[in-house]
């Protein structure tokens, strides 16, 4: 580790986040210094577009080795090239979303696109990070870009309340994994996660019960930021009050990245003491599954249905992190990219209903919208479908992975909870369908102002959803080869 | 290689039909009657194209290599478990394709006519290119999965159509009648796939069959039996045999059109298809081939008996076609599998054509469907009245319309494969057609007319675009049992690579084997053409001649013509032993077990839900430091959880 040679900062490497990082920044000057003449700030938009695009190709391939640089901290492989993907795929979607939107509820500001780019970054940090340092510097970068999207609207209490709230909590719980991250540290001698996985391969017996404290202290943290049970508390508050655009965008790709962290420490680092970590994850999949669900089907209000929907799917995703074999991986990251393409369609279609300062947000609001709108409502029912996990869908094909990971692994039980949670979604999700075809409107639709941004959003949304359900196996393959520099 | 692009052109062949589907579904509503029908029609005439094509370009292929397999692709893969979506091209398959995009076609034609004024046009056109879709992945699927996909699928186009008045009571309860009757043999057709799937891991056709060739299973293999008889409880609900028919004579309330394509010329058929796929299977078990010919003769017989004394035009020809389809269910049971399929083809032209006649005779009469309100109808509708006849005397068996030969040849498979016994209840069943296609003949076109007053006034022949499909059917009914008369047996020459593999079989002592058209066929032609015509002439003579006879005869044999006009009180026995006790324990269930058991622990889980929702929002407080405690809870929990398992 003394011998750092020059190839070991490898500055191609880390070309897709300079890339972001570049773009993120012409943002604020661009805006800073033409504010009087951008008008509504289109170009902002297609700026950010554009880094993302660029970042997209730089990053795009697959490799045959996993890449090493700075010092062994930072990892280029085909997991992470993977995560990229996902990560660049739903901040695009989430800009082609959120500008109409910004104009909307007057905060169209420019750092809003810097700073989503920033929080890409971050979480390209997170899936490449191969040093649990470095994987933690990733996810403040991540986090702190979004405690302050999220109080983006100024005006507004709630949203305030929610940036301060996500802030203290976030804290709070990052304290957990740092503390847990010193824990290992002081357990193996070591930050790098290769090195810890060799540490307790050999010399396993002589750290006693510090490792699992460790590893415990992490799943915390990191359980916050999936939003496990009981770590969630902050997800409804934060969703509800954070402008709908920043909802979509914190409701998946930060997801993403604190999976995309969980499975690479616990998998690398920690997979000599798999059966050790298992128990706490299953035990907080089935609460943040049952949890979740069960809250849902009370909720009145859209958004907060949403948000605990995101709850227990991340607990669907914490089961194929219990089955911890290649199924579970490779489903996992399946059910992520459908999940980004159902949940952000869905937030899509939130946000063209949706009035200036959240009103239309009641799921009554919906109703008689299949008549009104029915192509918006043929899309909604398709993402909603596709969130119960009913086929041809794409959110079919990621349930059928990951509980046949489960059960792959001998975890029956697990998989049997997982489908009986299923079932009580499919009520919530229906309801909403239910509500749009089959009740008079009890409100009038305001007429709306589609631009032609969210409507490529949207259809972008619907054909992922679509081709994932019905033609999985192509990106399949291609997961499974992203796991297979993995380890 | 040029037959192999043509062959490479399939999947076309499903792509037009669904893209109508979904432009009459989405935006029909906005588009002209006039646009729906082009884009309805062109869809299946371009899909008939395509399959011309196709089979041409296998028709270059020498015959031994005509099957050609196009992987479309794989939808799920885990472990063994393979759902792949291909399609098959092979001489069965082309064939029914052929049929169904080409009569399709046809209906899809003359439906323009016959729904003109109907509000719901373009929804119509909409379930009957899905319907076309739907039949034929079916046929061309070339997977088990496939197959029930298709299965299911023409399964809820035939539940959409049937209802498609739904406003009209009986229509929604037809309707849901054929759903629920078909749902008990779709259970038994899920359950055979399945037992494939166990005993062959593989549910592909070529797999399946190319292991069960192989000899590894030995004839009447009890695994191969179940799964070949769980098969047939699915062909028996879908092509409406004994026990399972009942839906299809009410299945008559859909528009007609849909009566000559589903429930006459295609869907019903798909048994027959079934079967005949998977020959190689049924003969390995001759129990099931037992039961297949038993059950199949058994309905001819029964349902031609129905069809003596019914009144309505419709159900006539629709007991008529469950009578047919048990001809071909005994041709297959016999182990010809050539005339099931050759007299499945004639039957299509034929049935579609007396359909499509009634429907031209019921839209002439403003509705009517009565045949004792008809009579004397041949002078004011000729075209129908000439191209009716041709359907009649084809489907009754006089040489030389089509008809003829396909009956002829499951009569003579009947007798030298099957025994006597088959051949007689053959006979008589083919004495019993012959008669009732006749007496509604008669009935509906000659003697005197009892039509009534307002209606004779709006008396009109069809427009054009409903008479052309009927004199093309006419032809087609007319030559297509020259593509198998005996010694120059096109189709069976043609359909042999598909059947030829499942080869002879040594079974209980006879010889059971796939075999196309020996014996004597010269004599049995005269036989059934006689028989054909005596139950012309006495259909003649009481209809024609005294037509004070039948009334007579019906006081006479009271009991008996009670019997038949009631069809043996079938529906009142399902009635009684299957509807009302399954009635009587919902009643029980909803009573007792739903009211109090269920929704007492249903509204208590719902109250305890209602309580736990109540309590965690009691928990969702808003206070950072109360989400802060439950993070320290879980950490506490982790660390025990931690230190229990050291």
């Amino acid at each position: 580790m003394t011998n750092v040679s020059v190839m070991t900062f490898n500055i191609l490497s880390v070309l897709p986040i300079l890339v972001l990082a570049g773009f993120g920044m012409i943002v604020l000057f661009v805006d800073i210094l033409f504010s009087k003449r951008l008008g509504d700030k289109n170009i902002l938009a297609y700026l950010s577009l554009a880094g993302i695009i660029i970042a997209a190709i730089v990053s795009r391939g697959t490799t045959p080795i996993a890449l090493y640089s700075f010092n062994e901290t930072f990892v280029i492989d085909n997991y992470s090239l993977f995560f990229n993907f996902i990560f660049l795929l739903s901040t695009g979607l989430v800009i082609l979303i959120s500008h109409q939107y910004m104009k909307r509820e007057n905060i169209n500001y420019g750092e809003y696109y810097a700073l989503i780019l920033f929080s890409t970054i971050g979480m390209m940090l997170m899936a490449s990070g191969a040093d649990l340092l470095n994987i933690y510097i990733g996810l403040e970068v991540m986090s702190i870009s979004i405690y302050v999207l999220t109080g983006l609207k100024r005006s507004k209490l709630t949203s305030n309340e929610a940036s301060l709230k996500y802030f203290l909590l976030g804290a709070f719980a990052t304290g957990f994994l740092l503390y847990g991250v010193s824990i290992i540290y002081g357990a193996t001698g070591s930050f790098n996660l290769k090195e810890i996985a060799d540490f307790l391969i050999n010399k396993g017996d002589v750290t006693g019960p510090f490792v699992y404290l460790g590893v415990g202290l992490i799943i915390i943290g990191l359980g916050f930021k999936v939003a496990s049970v009981p770590f969630h508390a902050w997800v409804p508050d934060v969703y509800e009050g954070a402008p709908t655009a920043v909802t979509a965008f914190m409701s998946v790709g930060p997801k993403a990245a604190a999976f995309a962290a969980f499975i690479r420490i616990l998998m690398t680092a920690f997979g000599s003491t798999h059966y050790e970590w298992q128990k706490i994850v299953y035990v907080l999949a089935i609460l943040t599954m049952t949890v979740g669900n069960v809250v849902a089907v009370a909720q009145t209000n859209i958004k907060r249905m949403l948000a605990y929907s995101s709850i227990a799917h991340a607990g669907y995703l914490l089961v194929a992190l219990v089955a911890a074999n290649t199924l579970g991986v490779s489903g996992m990251l399946f059910y992520l990219l459908t999940y980004v393409f159902m949940n952000i369609g869905v937030f899509a279609i939130v946000i063209i209903l949706s009035q200036r300062n959240d009103g239309f947000m009641q799921i009554n609001d919906y109703a008689g919208l299949g008549y009104k709108h029915p192509l918006l409502a043929i899309a909604m029912t398709l993402f909603l479908l596709s969130m119960a996990g009913i086929p041809p869908t794409a959110g079919f094909i990621g349930k059928f992975y990951i509980f046949s990971a489960a059960i792959k692994s001998g975890y029956i039980g697990l998989a049997v909870i997982g489908m009986i949670n299923s079932v009580i979604s499919v009520y919530y999700y229906l309801r909403v369908t239910v509500v749009m075809y089959m009740q008079e409107p009890v409100r009038e639709f305001y007429p709306l102002t589609i631009s032609p941004f969210i409507v490529a959003a949207v259809v972008i949304s619907v054909i992922g959803t679509l081709h994932l359900g019905i033609f999985p196996s192509k990106i399949m393959e291609l997961v499974q080869q992203s796991i297979l520099t993995m380890r | 290689m040029v037959e192999h692009s043509m062959l490479n052109l399939v999947a076309l062949i499903l792509l037009f039909p669904i893209l109508g589907t979904a432009v009459n579904g989405l935006v029909g509503k906005r588009l002209k009657k006039e646009t729906v029908s082009y884009i309805a029609c062109g869809s299946v005439g371009l899909s008939f194209f395509t399959a011309t094509l196709v089979f041409s370009g296998l028709l270059l292929l020498p015959p031994h290599e005509r099957l050609f397999e196009k992987q479309l692709f794989s939808w799920i893969e885990s472990g063994s478990f393979k759902a792949a979506a291909g399609l098959q091209v092979d001489p069965l398959s082309i064939l029914l394709t052929l049929i169904i995009t080409g009569i399709g076609l046809l209906i899809h034609i003359y439906s323009i006519g016959y729904m003109h004024e109907d509000k719901g046009y373009h929804r119509y056109f909409c379930y009957l290119n899905l319907f076309t879709f739907s039949m034929l992945l079916l046929v061309l699927g070339n997977n088990f999965l496939l197959m029930f996909i298709g299965w299911e699928a023409v399964g809820l186009c035939s539940y959409l159509l049937i209802g498609f008045w739904f406003e009209k009571k009986s229509a929604s309860d037809a309707a849901k009648k054929a759903f629920i009757v078909n749902r008990v043999g779709d259970f038994g057709f899920a359950l055979g796939i399945m037992l494939i799937f166990l005993t062959f891991h593989t549910i592909d056709y070529t797999e399946v069959f190319h292991a069960a060739s192989q000899g590894n299973f030995p004839v009447g293999s009890f695994t191969i039996t179940m799964i070949t008889l769980l098969l047939f409880v699915g062909a028996t609900g879908k092509s409406a045999q004994i026990p399972l028919y009942t839906w299809l004579p009410d299945a008559m309330e859909g528009p007609t059109p849909v009566s000559a394509l589903i429930h006459a010329a295609t869907m019903v058929t798909a048994g027959v298809y079934m079967i005949a796929r998977c020959n190689v299977l049924y003969m390995l078990s001759p129990l099931t081939m037992t039961v297949v010919a038993s059950i199949g003769a058994a309905t001819a017989l029964f349902a031609a008996s129905i069809g003596l004394v019914q009144n309505d035009i419709k159900r006539v020809l629709a007991y008529s076609t469950v009578s047919q389809l048990g001809y071909m269910f005994l041709a297959c049971g016999v182990g010809a599998f050539t005339a099931g399929v050759f007299h499945l083809v004639t039957h299509a032209f034929f049935k579609a054509l007396l359909f499509l006649g009634s429907g031209s005779v019921i839209h002439a009469l403003s509705g009517e469907m009565d045949v004792r309100k008809m009579g004397g109808l041949r002078h004011h509708i000729p075209v129908t009245y000439k191209t009716f006849l041709i359907g009649t005397v084809a489907i009754a068996g006089i040489p030389p319309f089509a008809g003829f030969f396909s009956k002829d040849e499951i009569l003579l498979e009947s007798l030298t494969y099957g025994n006597l016994i088959y051949w007689s209840v053959a006979a008589v069943a083919s004495l019993f057609t012959a008669f009732y296609m006749f007496r509604l003949l008669f009935l509906t076109f000659h003697g005197k007319s009892r039509v009534e007053h307002h209606v004779m006034e709006h008396l009109h022949e069809s427009p054009k675009n409903m008479t052309i499909p009927l004199i093309v059917l006419a032809g087609l009914s007319s030559i297509g049992g020259f593509l198998g008369i005996p010694g120059a047996h096109v189709m069976s020459t043609f359909l042999s690579p598909v059947f030829s593999a499942s080869g002879h079989t040594k079974v209980s002592g006879a010889e059971i084997s796939v075999h196309h058209g020996e014996g004597n066929p010269y004599l049995m032609m005269v036989v059934s053409t006689a028989i054909a015509l005596t139950g012309i002439f006495i259909a003649y003579q009481m209809y024609i001649k005294k037509p004070e006879l039948p009334k007579k005869l019906a006081e006479r044999f009271r009991f008996i013509y009670r019997v038949l006009l009631n069809k043996y009180y079938v529906d009142e026995i399902y009635t009684a032993l299957f509807v009302n006790p399954t009635r009587k324990i919902a009643v029980f269930f909803w009573k007792c077990v739903d009211i109090q058991i269920i929704d007492g622990s249903v509204n208590g889980i719902a109250r305890s839900i209602g309580w736990f929702s109540s309590n965690l929002r009691y928990l969702q407080t808003g206070y950072v430091r109360n989400y802060a405690f439950y993070i320290v809870v879980g950490c506490i929990f982790i660390i025990v959880l931690a230190a229990l398992g050291k």
